[in-house]
């Protein structure tokens, strides 16, 4: 395995000679670049002339502050390049991979008990506790998507669609039947489930970027079909007074037979909050439960052995078709518990909340995590939607931060943040396998 | 030969369009034996094993297998992984087709899918653990193990498959086919890129095969040490026609077989059909 780091080791002699001519070059190919990108975008402007026509004004002094800039920028980087070792420290460091492995077992354990102990060390703070719910949702999400992409290996762009037919079958269901959440909560499931049938059959033969672009049409006309269903699902205006969940038949309201009464307590809106914590945290830790069984069972194995050869697997007597259909099917439903829990939630829902938006979002989160990975998708999705959070203050620059986070991921982490994967069943002793370390790059030829 | 052929290939023709790939090809594999399959590039060997393998369908002909219980099966009918499945025929491929990303022990695994499968109560029963579903997979775990230890990666039973170097991959994909339980396994040259001990070592691997495990072998091989070494009986092929079938001996003399590898003048070439005719 190559160090992916490019720069020298710290105990190489220092006083290796800088070339100020290629450093000078270097600079000049910058301020170059700088001025073919700068020269009209601020060296011209258009302002009003006198006589209320646009007349072109010409800004020298800004343009050469640029460009100067870039030259001195580039210079000095170059000079002082081989000082730079603070990427190899962050990422690529014998010590920091230590670290890693010394902490990453108790890692899993620790962000369980603190998921377990959010609301009572975060009672009072009702946006936080918005916010955890927020993060598990998406956690729930990615362990979904993680079957589909991360174990089958199939490119799904349209996950949202399942999310969406989850929520309006619980919608649906629980407002048109009275039938309590719990009820609802596995048929939204099984429909989700049977949506992803639906989509499997016809993408059988497709993979890769072929897979992506029918899955992202699919979650697509699943929203326009919300969209315009009118008689069913309220076209835009969505659905609203969706049932809210109740303390095993108590409700969480403030009168005699509500939750708070029958427990003595105060009523309070947050035990709500609390109680759906708490819920989406089961759903998303049975998810993670069936997910690691599956893993280690022959439909796991042959998940994994599809996304890593699929020719190899049917020459090998395995049925690619129910495969593929399986993986589809198992996680649209972990989708489709995630979107009735949604839509319990928010008590309202209308097509604008699955866009396609929220499915790059979910595959950002897996691919983000680690293909395959389950602490992955949970350290990625509460990276990403607490970093969306904590640097709201930023304002207009949060976009450009979370840019450069994901630049950063891409050059120092190309198989995300978690990228070693378990082997479901060993001779010896279970252990940690890196995913880098596989050639993947086998030529398909005559097969 | 005297025992019924394992595999029977009557008539088999491959159309890609305007190319004849394979053109009415006609032979038997027999039952324990090592048949090998010969021919320059672009004869059609290899196509003809992705029609016994079920990847393509012929065009015209029957491919008919024989199990030593009296079952027979048409490949032809099959799908592909059930080829694998029912009919048992395993292959390997040209270009080694590993799951890299997993190790060498959840390979071999893998290859008996449909065992566990059936163990795990299509995953039902696997799911809340069933100690029948657990027996079975210890007993894939064994099977694994024997294989691993017959092609000499047990210490390795636990590194990812895409770190093996080139020869122990080949070794494992053979492990893997011979975990599915194969009654006719279809190698695709095995001894590419190997060197001369890997290659000697392939050699009395493929012979054990067919002495103790009763298996029989269709291999695809350029080289002649190889061929000539180990196989009972060579079929020779040339831009998709058959134009030699026999023992080693029979075929090394054979004047159309040298002018197909060799290359020879026209008139030559026109003598030797004639007399092979």
């Amino acid at each position: 395995m190559s160090d992916p780091s490019p720069a020298p080791r710290a105990d190489e002699p220092a006083g290796a000679r800088v070339d100020l001519l290629a450093a000078l070059k270097e600079a000049a190919i910058a301020a170059a670049v700088a001025f073919g990108l700068f020269a009209l975008l601020i060296g011209v402007r258009t302002e009003q002339g006198p006589s209320g026509a646009l007349v072109i004004a010409t800004r020298f002094g800004p343009l050469a502050a640029f460009v100067a800039a870039a030259f001195a920028g580039r210079f000095i980087f170059a000079v002082t390049r081989h000082r730079f070792t603070i990427p190899a420290v962050l990422f690529a460091s014998p010590a920091v991979k230590r670290t890693a492995a010394a902490v990453s077992p108790y890692l899993a354990a620790v962000l369980l008990i603190f998921a377990l102990v959010v609301p009572v060390v975060f009672y009072g703070n009702r946006y936080l506790l918005d916010l955890a719910i927020l993060i598990v949702t998406y956690i729930m999400l990615g362990f979904g998507l993680n079957i589909v992409v991360g174990l089958a290996g199939l490119l799904d762009l349209g996950y949202v669609a399942f999310y969406a037919v989850g929520a309006y079958s619980y919608a649906l269901i629980a407002q048109d039947f009275g039938l309590s959440f719990w009820v609802c909560l596995p048929l939204a499931g099984i429909l989700a489930a049977f949506t992803g049938l639906l989509l499997g059959f016809p993408v059988l033969r497709l993979r890769g970027d072929y897979l992506a672009i029918v899955t992202l049409g699919f979650g697509e006309i699943i929203r326009l079909v919300l969209l315009n269903w009118q008689n069913l699902t309220g076209g835009p205006n969505g659905i609203s007074g969706i049932p809210r969940p109740s303390f095993f038949g108590l409700p969480f309201t403030a009168s005699e037979s509500g939750f708070a009464a029958a427990f003595g307590l105060h009523y309070s809106p947050t035990h709500r909050i609390v109680f759906l914590y708490y819920v989406i945290l089961a759903l998303a830790l049975l998810t993670n439960w069936v997910t690691l069984r599956l893993r280690g069972l022959p439909i796991g194995r042959a998940w994994e052995a599809l996304r890593e050869d699929e020719i190899a697997c049917r020459a090998l007597g395995i049925n690619t078709t129910t495969t593929k259909l399986t993986a589809f099917a198992m996680g649209a439903m972990f989708g489709g518990f995630a979107g009735a829990f949604f839509a319990t939630r928010q008590g309202f829902i209308s097509p604008e909340s699955f866009t396609f938006t929220e499915s790059a979002l979910v595959l950002a989160i897996v691919v983000l995590g680690g293909m395959g990975s389950q602490l992955g998708v949970a350290l990625a999705a509460t990276i990403m939607l607490g970093g969306f959070e904590v640097f709201r203050q930023f304002d207009q620059y949060r976009m450009l931060v979370f840019g450069a986070a994901m630049v950063a991921i891409v050059i120092y982490r190309p198989r995300g943040l978690v990228s070693t994967r378990k082997a479901s069943v060993s001779l010896r002793r279970r252990r940690n396998i890196p995913t880098d370390t596989v050639d993947r790059t086998q030529s398909l030829g005559p097969a | 030969m005297s025992a019924p052929p394992v595999l029977r290939v009557e008539h088999l023709t491959m159309r890609f369009g305007g190319l004849t790939a394979v053109s009415d090809l006609s032979f038997d594999a027999g039952e324990r034996k090592i048949t090998a399959l010969i021919g320059p590039n672009g004869a059609g060997k290899t196509t003809l094993f992705n029609c016994i393998t079920g990847f393509y369908k012929p065009t015209v002909g029957r491919l008919q297998l024989a199990h030593t219980d009296g079952e027979t099966f048409l490949l032809e009918r099959l799908q592909e992984f059930r080829i694998a499945k029912d009919a048992r025929v395993a292959r390997t491929f040209q270009n080694v087709r590993l799951f890299a990303g997993m190790t060498l022990l959840e390979n071999l695994i893998v290859a008996q899918h449909n065992k566990l499968m059936a163990a795990s109560g299509f995953t039902v029963l696997g799911l809340v653990g069933s100690p029948s579903y657990a027996r079975t997979e210890a007993s894939a775990i064994d099977k694994a193990r024997y294989w691993l230890d017959r092609v000499g990666l047990t210490d390795r039973a636990d590194d990812p498959a895409g770190a093996l170097p080139y020869g122990a991959q080949r070794r494992l994909e053979l492990a893997r086919a011979m975990c599915t339980d194969p009654v006719l396994l279809c190698l695709d040259e095995p001894a590419a890129g190997l060197n001369n001990r890997e290659s000697e070592e392939l050699n009395g691997f493929l012979r054990a095969l067919r002495d103790e495990h009763g298996i029989s072998i269709l291999l695809i091989e350029h080289d002649m040490g190889v061929v000539m070494e180990i196989s009972d009986h060579i079929v020779v092929l040339d831009y998709g026609i058959k134009i030699a079938d026999g023992t080693p001996d029979e075929v090394r003399n054979n004047a159309g077989v040298i002018a197909a590898y060799l290359g020879v003048s026209d008139e030559a070439a026109l003598a030797a059909e004639a007399k092979r005719m």
